[in-house]
């Protein structure tokens, strides 16, 4: 494991905190798809996070024309972009609990009444097109802003991603960084079927960060650069960098689905479900454990420090 | 602007259609257009030249278009997308997901509506756009049937935020209306117009291509001491209420005269408004019989899927 830096403790406290509200609101909403909402917290989380996160935005002024743009394709991935979003102060923390009830401004699907959110998304395969139309806007308002897309990789069976794959490298759209969040599963089984990711996406014109990590029954013992912040940021950065270039980026990002609940991790069938009774328990207790240790370690950073 | 479209003389309405896109591209500067492949039919070649940073080629990928459409229209701007009617449906759950839930002022444009696309095949054919478009909510349903009033459809729609569906078609029809027509569209109140009132035995209510062939229908009655109205019904969503139901009130029965499936086009919309107001009336469908049609002449095609005027007139003595 390489060496910590304050960074990393800090990305990696906002995201343990970010897991434990995932975990209490899917707990407590009764349902919803925990697997996917926990693969990705570490990527929105290098996306977001206040002082760390590379997407420019503001809590206050969620409609800022500067700000960089963020879609969530994989619109079941839901709670983890709310909990990050009420994290930085889009809209009340106690809203989370209003999750998948009726009246909420919480959809179980992402949806364009919860401030912050860009796009709705939940039926897999939109929103990479809506990412490509988002940018081709942008460049007509002469906006120089970012445009990530999170994409599932049991989503990248969809046709459209394709159509729009080849559609975002036709017209030269270099704002468009697309994510694909590979934690190997889909709610049938292991998704053998969409490899390989890298040659494709670097064959459909697209500049490739990162290659796929096939799924293997031992993925939880790895340290997969999903959940490391430093190749996280640093390729969200270089594709911001490249923004220029004319060529959009495509980050494939290995992770474990469930990350957190060390029960339900990489477990096939942990897609679709709230955690149950024991498994809540388990993660939280782990969760706050971790987080604990990880505010111990930065105190102790402080105070070398001076 | 003044419109120059002959009156009585045959015009294609994808022509008043793109000289609508050029007019409007100049008076709103947020207007985009999305073509998929299908820029000559659908007659966007004028925009495209005129305002090329504005005209955008997504090729064979109608999905792919839809979804793009609905960025545009998140970042203000107000595209129309392009494509034939009978791939509505080949983007349809992308435009309930991604356009009409968020209620996004995209405009949809299917042309080559119905059978009278004619030699192309079933493939070719829509039958079924106008009822899916219909069951989804926020969708206004614009289906024009002369040169006129395809121009002023498209001004309003444009004009108007949210989404909306225009459905044109192949063949040329006479230019109905007159250029200095005011059609008052309001798209959330619904527009029909009566262009025929010869008396009130029997009201024929047309959409489309089938409105021409229903005037003339309605011509050759007169001369049989037959004495119909007919009402032009340019939205098929949200319906002309009024106009419809005092039709209804005052005539012995209905026609419904539409170029799709009797299944969830016209027919269906006026049955559901007619029961809804507890207006019973006597009621004959002019349209497809829930069945496939097949390759040939427009013309061919209208006889034997018994849509032709004589079938219409047929209708309307079925009533009396």
């Amino acid at each position: 494991m390489h060496s910590y830096s304050v960074n990393d403790l800090e990305l990696e406290l906002f995201a343990t905190e970010v897991r434990m509200d995932v975990i209490d609101m899917l707990y407590k909403a009764g349902s919803g798809h925990t697997g996917g909402s926990l693969s990705c917290t570490d990527i929105l989380v290098s996306l977001y996070h206040p002082k760390h996160g590379i997407m420019k935005h503001d809590p206050k002024n969620p409609k800022w024309e500067e700000r960089d743009r963020f879609i969530l394709s994989a619109g079941h991935k839901a709670p983890a972009l709310y909990a990050i979003l009420a994290k930085c102060g889009y809209f009340p923390r106690e809203k989370l609990y209003t999750l998948r009830k009726i009246n909420s401004i919480l959809q179980g699907h992402v949806f364009t009444n919860t401030p912050g959110v860009e796009a709705q998304a939940g039926s897999l395969g939109q929103g990479l097109s809506i990412a490509n139309g988002v940018t081709m806007a942008l460049r007509l308002k002469k906006v120089d802003s970012m445009v990530y897309c999170l994409l599932g990789d049991g989503e990248i069976n969809e046709g459209q991603i394709w159509e729009a794959a080849k559609n975002a490298s036709y017209h030269k759209l270099g704002n468009v960084c697309a994510i694909i969040d590979h934690n190997g599963e889909r709610i049938d089984g292991i998704t053998w079927e969409i490899y390989p990711i890298r040659k494709k996406w670097e064959a459909f014109g697209w500049y490739v960060i990162g290659e796929e990590v096939k799924w293997t029954e031992d993925r939880k013992e790895m340290e997969l650069d999903g959940h490391d912040y430093n190749f996280l940021t640093n390729a969200f950065k270089e594709a911001k960098e490249r923004r220029n270039d004319n060529q959009p980026t495509a980050v494939i990002v290995n992770t474990i689905k469930s990350k957190g609940i060390p029960m339900m991790e990489n477990v096939v069938g942990s897609h679709g479900r709230a955690p149950n009774k024991i498994e809540y328990e388990d993660g939280m207790r782990y969760l706050k454990e971790k987080a604990e240790k990880l505010k111990v370690k930065l105190y102790e950073f402080e105070l070398r420090a001076g | 602007m003044n419109l120059n479209y002959e009156q009585g003389k045959k015009f294609n309405i994808r022509n008043a259609y793109g000289d609508a896109l050029l007019d409007l591209g100049g008076r709103y500067d947020k207007l985009v257009v999305l073509d998929a492949d299908l820029g000559e039919s659908l007659r966007t070649g004028k925009f495209a030249r005129t305002y090329p940073d504005r005209y955008f080629q997504m090729s064979v990928s109608e999905a792919d278009m839809q979804c793009s459409a609905a960025g545009f229209a998140l970042e203000g701007f107000k595209p129309i997308t392009n494509t034939f009617a009978v791939f509505i449906p080949r983007g349809i759950e992308q435009i309930r997901q991604s356009i009409a839930f968020p209620n996004l002022d995209v405009k949809i444009v299917g042309s080559h509506g119905g059978i009278v696309t004619g030699e192309d095949g079933v493939s070719h054919q829509a039958i079924e756009d106008i009822g899916m478009m219909r069951s989804i909510p926020n969708m206004i349903i614009v289906c024009p049937s002369d040169a006129v009033q395809t121009y002023r459809a498209t001004e309003a729609m444009v004009e108007y935020e949210g989404p909306v569906y225009l459905r044109l078609m192949r063949p040329d029809v006479p230019v109905i209306y007159p250029n200095y027509f005011d059609f008052k569209i309001n798209l959330k109140r619904g527009n029909g117009y009566k262009l025929r009132e010869y008396g009130k035995d029997v009201a024929i209510l047309s959409t489309g291509y089938m409105t021409h062939l229903a005037l003339e229908a309605s011509d050759k009655l007169n001369e049989e001491g037959i004495k119909t109205e007919v009402i032009d019904i340019l939205t098929l969503k949200p319906l002309p209420k009024d106009i419809i139901l005092r039709a209804a009130d005052e005539t012995k029965g209905i026609v419904t005269a539409e170029d799709h499936n009797i299944i969830g086009g016209l027919g269906s919309a006026v049955d559901q408004l007619l029961l809804s107001e507890n207006c019973p009336t006597e009621r004959r469908y002019i349209g497809i019989k829930d069945t496939f049609a097949e390759s040939g002449k427009p013309e061919e095609l209208l006889e034997k899927y018994s849509m032709d005027v004589r079938s219409i007139c047929d209708r309307v003595k079925d009533i009396l």
